[in-house]
């Protein structure tokens, strides 16, 4: 297995983490989230249509540059270091693994190549986003393919072109295709805590839908650690942004006539802070590494997503803290990795639920 | 040389020589003689100026052969490192050969009831009385210091300059009356260490390393091989299986006294091997609070292996410092530690209350929860690696310091 990355891996960091810079900086951040549609289309188009950062894991036969897991994880780590705001997660991470790991090759060859390159906008349908267990419970399919039910939350549902729904029903669970605006789907914008990723409640009554492949539990198990993978990179960038932004900060702000910085009680929790985001970060690569070899520990997406969530989460309330008052203010940039920080730690599972889910693997059900 | 190379010439050389019925230091005379006892050395002092990786060749031909090799283990390895990186030939002549023999061994007399984490604040003095040094004061945690025939000791010869220029680096001679040796119990029952008083105690000019007032740089020299493992060579050196021969009573005699400081230093560590065992035969592994304390610390486990593995890898690649990877991954085994004693004591509840051979697995469980509090602590606190992490890895700003000027004005512990 990849114990370090490779030349090109690294070459990929550095063009994403140049264009996203330029692409996506704190402003444009809040210009994006402000608005309904949440993100910049002319942005998307450069990042996505361009540069092909949709489709770093699709085979280059569907329009992708044939990378994996790690891939993946590089663009979503540098997408959360800046924060980006688009339906990137939803469309390449969720829908485009989903469509990888569960469509049929028709399907795929059909569906994929827009996901790809930007051109269609996806979102993956899951009607429970605790666990894997318990999705499929409340939307169905019937026999004629028309979908009912309702999925509490659905990631950038409200600009989908195309909605990937994991419905059970007739033939067990399946994956089914439906387009954006189909007669019967009702897409509701919720009130969020983290503006910068949209979430919508989605009603099916009677929505035509396209079945595209079957999803066992196994099948469902390998798009949830992929995802979870991904959402650990993200996780892992923002952390790291916080990291850094508050380090430099308790360097430069004065107080008692020093910099705060050279305060003991603010370099220990620094110091210890470096310490979990090393060790989030080792296990977060590390799962990339184990879905891409196909082998290892079946566990390491949900120790990533433990561990980067907790992290995450530390960096942030460091972030607020080390800032003091100024730090709770709206002007300033740190509430906004925070509130992402809160929606990813509880996002696909909460970091209790990964720990048990851990456990079960190694250990089986308590 | 190639690997190869060396293979060939040191099987060839113990095909010769190596022989099981001899006295042990009359063996390591020969083995002098034919300059195998410390290949990394240079040339001129027992040496050949292998690499360290050349030095593994031979060692494990060592092993492949059974033969016993110089001695290592213990204090000992710090001695000969710091006095050939800084003794004068004299010193060297007089002191290396017996070292590697196993003739002679080594403690450290570094720390004092008065300076722990501030070590270069020691107050032990030095002062020199017709033609003699004459040191007084007091030296604590010293491993092996009451079996050793000398002392690595730094003390304070000059009270009137900034603390770490008055500092002096003495090889001091053990066996003398002034230096007594005494055992100190630790919380955990063990007796690791000794304290040392010094009274009186004389060390003659000549042993004086590496000049007056330029005992803190030695004394890093010393630190630096510290921290690299040289004195804690204990495993890895022993030879396989039960062999037959004098010699090799001799050699597990000296590898025995040298390992028995260290026999609770996996209790230490926290025992993260033995928690899912212990989970299982106690049933605790059905409980949902247990399970996620568990599940964090193989999260810190397996993270903090995974992140030393890379950190190592980028250090090959010459991209990393070493001390403060040293302190990240000496901070990660106190968290380590300190988890896997809190998720043990979850597993036992109320059994936590007992220890020896009434106690859950013969007492290493209840030696695991009076052994963790040294983790952060030995070898610098918890507090010095965040204090190393924040300013040399983070670049965060020095606190202001009160111990600037003469060190006669400072003040401290009475």
């Amino acid at each position: 297995m990849q114990t370090e990355f490779s030349k090109e891996q690294n070459l990929l960091r550095d063009i994403v983490s140049r264009a996203l810079r330029d692409k996506s900086p704190a402003t444009a951040v809040r210009e994006s989230m402000e608005t309904d549609r949440g993100y910049d289309p002319a942005v998307w188009q450069e990042l996505c249509g361009d540069a092909g950062l949709a489709g770093v894991h699709v085979a280059e036969v569907h329009g992708g540059a044939g990378g994996g897991a790690v891939e993946l994880g590089i663009v979503a780590e540098e997408m959360g270091r800046t924060l980006f705001c688009g339906p990137w997660f939803a469309s390449a991470a969720m829908a485009g693994t989903a469509l990888l790991e569960a469509a049929n090759d028709s399907d795929r060859e059909e569906l994929l190549p827009g996901v790809a390159d930007g051109s269609t906008i996806a979102t993956l349908v899951l009607d429970d986003l605790n666990g894997p267990a318990g999705v499929g419970a409340s939307i169905t399919s019937a026999a004629d393919g028309k979908l009912s039910g309702t999925a509490a939350m659905v990631l950038d549902a409200h600009v989908a072109d195309l909605l990937l729904v994991v419905a059970g029903g007739a033939g067990g669970l399946g994956l089914h295709a439906v387009e954006g605006g189909a007669p019967g789907l009702a897409v509701e914008p919720l009130q969020v805590v983290d503006p910068t990723r949209k979430l919508s409640r989605v009603a099916f009554s009677d929505v035509p839908g396209r079945r595209v492949g079957e999803v066992t539990g196994d099948t469902l198990n390998r798009i949830w650690d992929r995802i979870c993978s991904a959402l650990a990179h993200e996780m892992i960038g923002g952390a790291q942004h916080l990291f850094e932004t508050t380090v430099n900060y308790t360097k430069e702000r004065f107080q008692f006539g020093r910099p705060i910085g050279s305060f003991q009680a603010l370099k220990h929790r620094c110091a210890d802070l470096l310490l979990e985001i090393e060790i989030a970060r080792a296990l977060t690569h590390h799962s990339a590494r184990c879905l891409d070899a196909g082998a290892g520990e079946p566990w390491a997406a949900s120790m990533a997503k433990a561990a980067a969530a907790d992290a995450c989460m530390s960096a942030a309330r460091a972030g607020i803290q080390l800032r003091g008052g100024i730090g709770f203010t709206w002007e300033n940039d740190t509430h906004l990795w925070f509130k992402r920080a809160k929606g990813s730690e509880v996002l696909f599972g909460t970091p209790a639920i990964h720990r048990e889910r851990m456990m079960t693997m190694l250990e089986g059900a308590a | 040389m190639t690997p190869d190379r060396i293979r060939s010439e040191v099987s060839a050389w113990l095909d010769a020589n190596w022989r099981t019925d001899r006295p042990l230091i009359e063996w390591r005379e020969i083995l002098l003689d034919g300059g195998w006892a410390a290949p990394h050395w240079p040339e001129e002092w027992y040496g050949r100026g292998f690499t360290l990786d050349q030095t593994a060749v031979v060692a494990e031909v060592f092993r492949e052969k059974d033969a016993v090799p110089a001695a290592q283990v213990g204090p000992r390895g710090l001695a000969s490192e710091t006095i050939l990186a800084c003794g004068s030939d004299d010193q060297k002549r007089r002191f290396l050969r017996p070292i590697l023999t196993g003739e002679h061994t080594w403690c450290q007399l570094f720390s004092e009831p008065g300076s722990g984490s501030d070590l270069a604040g020691l107050s032990t003095r030095a002062e020199l009385k017709d033609g003699k040094w004459i040191i007084n004061g007091q030296k604590v945690w010293n491993t092996s210091a009451h079996h050793a025939d000398f002392g690595l000791l730094v003390a304070r010869t000059d009270w009137d300059v900034p603390k770490h220029q008055g500092i002096s680096y003495f090889l001091l001679d053990m066996r003398q009356p002034g230096v007594e040796a005494r055992p100190l119990r630790q919380m955990n029952g063990h007796q690791s260490f000794n304290e040392v008083f010094m009274t009186n105690a004389v060390v003659a000019p000549e042993d004086l390393i590496g000049g007056e007032g330029n005992g803190w740089h030695v004394a890093k020299t010393t630190l630096s091989f510290e921290r690299r493992g040289f004195s804690r060579r204990v495993r890895g050196s022993s030879i396989d299986g039960a062999k037959q021969g004098p010699i090799y009573e001799e050699y597990e005699e000296e590898l025995r006294i040298a390992a028995e400081p260290y026999t609770w230093y996996p209790q230490r560590e926290g025992r993260v091997d033995l928690v899912l065992p212990r989970a299982r035969e106690t049933g605790a592994i059905a409980d949902p609070a247990t399970r996620q304390e568990i599940a964090k610390l193989l999260c810190l486990y397996t993270g903090a292996r995974l992140a030393s593995d890379s950190a190592e890898a980028s250090r090959k690649a010459g991209t990393t410092e070493i001390i403060p990877a040293g302190s990240i991954g000496k901070l990660a085994a106190s968290v380590i530690a300190r988890q896997a004693s809190h998720v043990h004591t979850m597993i036992s509840g109320a059994d936590a209350m007992l220890s020896g051979p009434d106690s859950a697995a013969d007492g290493i469980i209840a030696e695991v929860l009076v052994s963790v509090p040294a983790i952060s602590i030995a070898g610098g606190t918890d507090e010095i690696q965040r204090n190393i992490i924040s300013e040399r890895v983070l670049g965060m700003p020095k606190g202001y310091r009160a111990d600037q000027g003469p060190f006669r004005d400072i003040k401290r512990n009475a």
